[in-house]
């Protein structure tokens, strides 16, 4: 007679299925441990954490230059990991030791305490046109707002008024790097990387300082 | 890669037991992160950690072997119920296991691994993989399992 299952080779069940899930807070302290040897080690490239804030949660990721992505919750966060991954380095690790001061800068801008951020950025996820323009949107002061057309001259392009939409919609580091100040010419609020309620956030509390 | 971590602990704990499993673990992820621009795209990531796992395992068991006083991880255990035995018993009561038998057990049955898989991993051939992790879960059935002798 056939059996379904080899001779001598018990159900899966038995012995190993049933156990219980590794407990959470042994791969914390695991993750926690690996983190900080990785880091003596020169092994972490690229470490993350994410914080609460009134715009929802954020993705922060920081390289040893400088933080170099802030995400929204609508971004995916895991897709965006995963695109840090590739495209800066697959050393990536949980390590929010090393964005304590960014964490903390970002949770002191929405409580209203801070009006600029001097926490250096790396800014090596945006290319060419993009990143000259998102070295001219630091320029726009806090609680002010400039027009697509307006960085666009800023950006020495008088012309690449939808590349400036482009770059404010891919920046990297919505918040920090002030992409929510573009606004249409015509006043209106224009598109966010963010969705539009979270530029109205932030506008609004900008407006309120 | 640290989605892994789960799998790659209990691997190690399989076969070095509660007590080295820690060391081992973060021992495979720093070597993990050493390799990985190395590995190529599409790669097996689980399987690749738990052959960087299986190479640290080994190093272990070495320097275990040569430690003065080698500690029977199931002589010292107070007496449970079955109910409130957690699961490091049964990663203690796979220490009395030889490590062949121990790696068989941990890959086929903790990882999921096909023996054609952990044969190419320990090394031998698949019916000796299916063989070594037969006789350890026959094993296993009797120093842990219902109906054995406690």
């Amino acid at each position: 007679m056939m059996t379904t299952h080899e001779p001598g080779e018990p159900e899966r069940s038995d012995l190993f299925v049933a156990l219980p899930a590794i407990d959470e807070g042994t791969m914390r302290r695991l993750h926690g441990r690996l983190a900080r040897e990785a880091q003596t080690a020169g092994l972490l490239d690229v470490a993350y954490r994410t914080i609460d804030s009134p715009v929802g949660p954020l993705l922060l990721a920081a390289t040893a230059k400088g933080l170099v992505r802030v995400a929204y919750r609508c971004e995916d966060h895991e897709k965006v990991l995963e695109r840090l991954a590739r495209d800066l380095s697959p050393r990536i690790l949980h390590a929010p030791g090393r964005l304590d001061a960014a964490a903390k800068e970002i949770d002191e801008y929405f409580a209203g305490l801070r009006q600029g951020f001097d926490l250096p950025v790396d800014l090596s996820l945006a290319r060419g046109f993009r990143r000259l323009v998102l070295t001219r949107l630091r320029a726009i002061g806090y609680g002010q707002t400039a027009s697509y057309a307006a960085i666009a001259v800023a950006a020495g392009n008088p012309k690449a008024v939808r590349a400036v939409g482009t770059a404010c919609a891919t920046n990297p580091l919505p918040v920090v790097v002030p992409c929510h100040r573009v606004v249409r010419s015509d006043g209106s609020i224009g598109q966010y990387v963010g969705g539009v309620e979270a530029k109205k956030t932030l506008l609004t509390l900008e407006a309120a300082a | 890669m640290t989605s892994h971590g789960p799998t790659v602990l209990r691997v190690c704990r399989a076969v070095l037991g509660p007590m080295d499993a820690e060391d081992a673990w973060s021992e495979t992820f720093l070597a993990a992160l050493r390799a990985y621009p190395t590995l190529r795209p599409g790669s097996n990531v689980e399987a690749w950690l738990v052959t960087i796992a299986h190479r640290k395992a080994i190093d272990q068991a070495r320097a275990r072997a040569r430690r003065p006083l080698p500690v029977d991880p199931l002589r010292e255990r107070p007496a449970s119920s079955k109910a409130d035995r957690s699961d490091d018993d049964l990663w203690a009561a796979m220490q009395a296991l030889p490590f062949k038998q121990r790696v068989a057990v941990a890959y086929h049955y903790v990882v999921g691994m096909p023996y054609a898989d952990v044969a190419a991993l320990t090394g031998g051939s698949q019916d000796a993989a299916r063989r070594a992790a037969a006789d350890g879960i026959a094993t296993l059935r009797k120093t842990y399992g219902e109906g054995g002798p406690r």
